[in-house]
């Protein structure tokens, strides 16, 4: 069973008056299967913690370590780690003028599997996923991200969710700035991945209001850089009561 | 944005235009279009068309310090049947006639040329094989002249390759028959070091079809200036191009299409893509719309595509009207960049750097290569720019 464990990760990020400490020692095992929300304010060190996980060349990690089933992240570049499974849908997914969607989901897909999908089991299998996520099939000839509202977006990174088929799917944001609609159709997206039983799913949210329709099996208060508390489904309904605020206290919020 | 200079344009008729009564494209120039070299003063740099040229580069092809040495350049013409290929003097009637030299290096080369070549399509004659120049550059300075002219009606693609290395200015002039036909592909492969700048004439025949695919990729400094004229109505020009400048390069093309005749058309697409230090990129597009050109449909686009830090682009279009009786006039002109958050989304998808890199250069090029045409230069092209992008990474 596939298993990602975060042990006392700490990251920075140059700043102009040198290194700042955003991550003070993450420690989170998520395994297959498992879903684990991430709740935090904003700059409590959610995204950070995203990205260093994807490789994200801004962020520098200084000490802790990163498994995925006994392999070093940290030691992977960052196609490396998307090839071993670990997927992270962005809160702001880039243009890429020039690539087509088509050609950039075959062109990852193929990467992630080792091989390129035989082209008509293929088609039919993308056709089918966007059709899902009710997305317009001449989205597939557009630019990747250029142009596309945020929902759009946001479709289109759960579609890569859908045809990667990761061990790891981290999700930063993935419901900011989404109505209740487009809400509910890449929640939907997102289960019928977990529904495989085969991922483990960190989902990073500033709302509870995804959690909704995506259950978790525990939730994760982050405040200050660290996970300042962890528990049930139940903690998110006390921070829906309570708020943050009495993680953010006396804790520098960045 | 990367570090670009860019006039603001928008897709339609936004950014730099002058409307005139007097042609500020022509009077711009710092001299008018003469064949005597003497009647251009040597460039000091600061004029508008040597101003983003390193004119301590052009080996002295810009102040009559270049001088031919005989062994230059290698020319070897390949003609089907039924194509003549003459060679002649200045005093020929067809030498010069697609165009006059506008600045002092053109000039240059018609004032020292030894002998003109003259390949000519009689009329009506439809070529089924490619006519192939090949230019190669065997270390020395040559100054050249050669003209493609087609009989009326007649149709044709001429494959002009530079290679090695070389210190060259010449003029090229296509003379096009009323109804002729003419693609014309320059590849630029120069060895690193060479040195190539010319103009490029094209005299636009009634209800003649031109297509130029401008290919650069090679030489330390490459200055192309393609210009085009119409002689009757109905003529249309398609100026496509597509260069790769790498670190150190200066690769600088100008464009002039004169609609100087009623209901013609012209469409000018150039793509670049640039990577390295000082690897430097010039477009210039200005289209003259003549008070007499009534019914003209041009467009112009130039589109840039940065790689790496440390490389610079200047994208000027311009589009001058005379007359408000046009079908549609545009220009537009933008630089993008390739940056890191582009890179990293990529490779989070698995897709491994050099292929992140290949993908987004090619989806970038492969709308103008296909509007070539032709599917051996295609695949030329698309190879060459792979090759350039391996280059870059290893």
């Amino acid at each position: 069973m596939a298993t990602l464990e975060i042990r006392d990760l700490h990251v920075s990020v140059e700043a102009e008056n040198g290194p700042r400490e955003i991550l003070k020692g993450v420690d989170l095992t998520v395994k297959q299967g498992e879903t684990h929300a991430i709740m935090g304010p904003n700059g409590s060190g959610k995204s950070t913690l995203a990205y260093s996980l994807a490789g994200h060349p801004k962020y520098t990690i200084t000490a802790g370590t990163v498994t995925l089933d006994g392999e070093d992240v940290l030691e992977m570049s960052v196609d490396e780690r998307a090839r071993a499974g670990v997927f992270l849908a962005m809160q702001y997914p880039v243009e890429v003028p020039g690539v087509s969607v088509s050609n950039f989901l075959r062109t990852s897909a193929t990467a992630v599997r080792g091989e390129a999908p035989k082209l008509r089991t293929w088609v039919k299998e993308v056709k089918e996923s966007m059709e899902r996520l009710q997305m317009d099939p001449a989205f597939a000839e557009r630019n990747v991200n250029e142009g596309f509202s945020g929902g759009e977006k946001k479709r289109h990174e759960i579609l890569q969710l859908e045809l990667l088929k990761p061990k790891v799917a981290i999700l930063d944001e993935t419901d900011s700035g989404l109505d209740v609609d487009a809400l509910r159709i890449v929640s939907e997206g997102v289960n019928r991945v977990r529904e495989t039983g085969e991922v483990g799913t960190l989902l990073i949210t500033h709302y509870t209001r995804i959690l909704r329709y995506i259950k978790p099996d525990f939730v994760h208060v982050f405040a200050n850089g660290r996970i300042a508390e962890s528990g049930g489904a139940e903690l998110a309904d006390k921070l829906e009561n309570e708020g943050y605020e009495a993680y953010t206290k006396g804790g520098a919020s960045e | 944005m990367a570090e670009a200079q860019n006039i603001p344009a928008g897709s339609t008729t936004a950014g730099s235009i002058a409307v005139a009564a007097e042609s500020t494209v022509a009077t711009r120039m710092s001299a008018p279009p003469s064949f005597d070299v003497a009647d251009f003063p040597v460039p000091h740099g600061r004029e508008e068309e040597w101003r983003f040229t390193p004119l301590e580069r052009l080996r002295g092809l810009h102040d009559g310090t270049a001088v031919a040495d005989g062994e230059g350049v290698k020319v070897a013409i390949e003609a089907p049947e039924g194509v003549t290929v003459e060679t002649v003097g200045r005093d020929d009637a067809r030498v010069g006639r697609a165009g006059t030299p506008v600045d002092r290096v053109a000039a240059q080369a018609y004032s020292s040329f030894e002998q003109a070549s003259v390949v000519s399509v009689p009329k009506e004659a439809v070529l089924t094989e490619p006519i192939r120049i090949a230019v190669h550059g065997e270390g020395g300075t040559a100054f050249g002249h050669q003209v493609i002219e087609l009989g009326a009606f007649a149709e044709a693609v001429v494959v002009i390759d530079h290679t090695g290395d070389a210190v060259l200015a010449a003029n090229v002039d296509y003379v096009l028959g009323d109804g002729a036909k003419l693609t014309v592909v320059s590849v630029q492969d120069w060895d690193e070091k060479a040195v190539h700048v010319a103009q490029h004439n094209a005299l636009v025949g009634r209800d003649a079809s031109f297509k130029s695919v401008v290919v650069t990729f090679g030489g330390d400094v490459v200055r192309i200036h393609p210009r085009v004229r119409y002689a009757g109505t109905g003529g249309e020009a398609e100026l496509f191009g597509l260069y790769f400048t790498d670190a150190g390069q200066h690769q600088e093309h100008r464009l002039l299409v004169d609609h100087n005749t009623p209901h013609c058309r012209s469409n000018v697409a150039y793509k670049g893509a640039l990577q390295g230090q000082d690897a430097h990129a010039v477009w210039i597009g200005d289209v003259l719309i003549q008070a007499k050109a009534e019914g003209t449909d041009t467009y112009e686009l130039n589109r840039n595509l940065v790689l790496t830090d440390g490389a610079r682009v200047d994208s000027v279009p311009n589009l001058e009207i005379e007359t408000g009786e046009i079908a549609g006039a545009g220009h537009a002109s933008a630089t993008g960049r390739f940056d890191d958050e582009q890179l990293f989304y990529l490779m989070a998808r698995g897709i491994p750097a050099e292929e992140a890199r290949r993908l987004v250069v090619r989806g970038f090029f492969a709308e103008l290569v296909q509007q070539i045409g032709l599917p051996d230069v295609e695949e030329r092209l698309i190879a060459k720019i792979e090759a350039e992008l391996e280059a870059s990474v290893a």
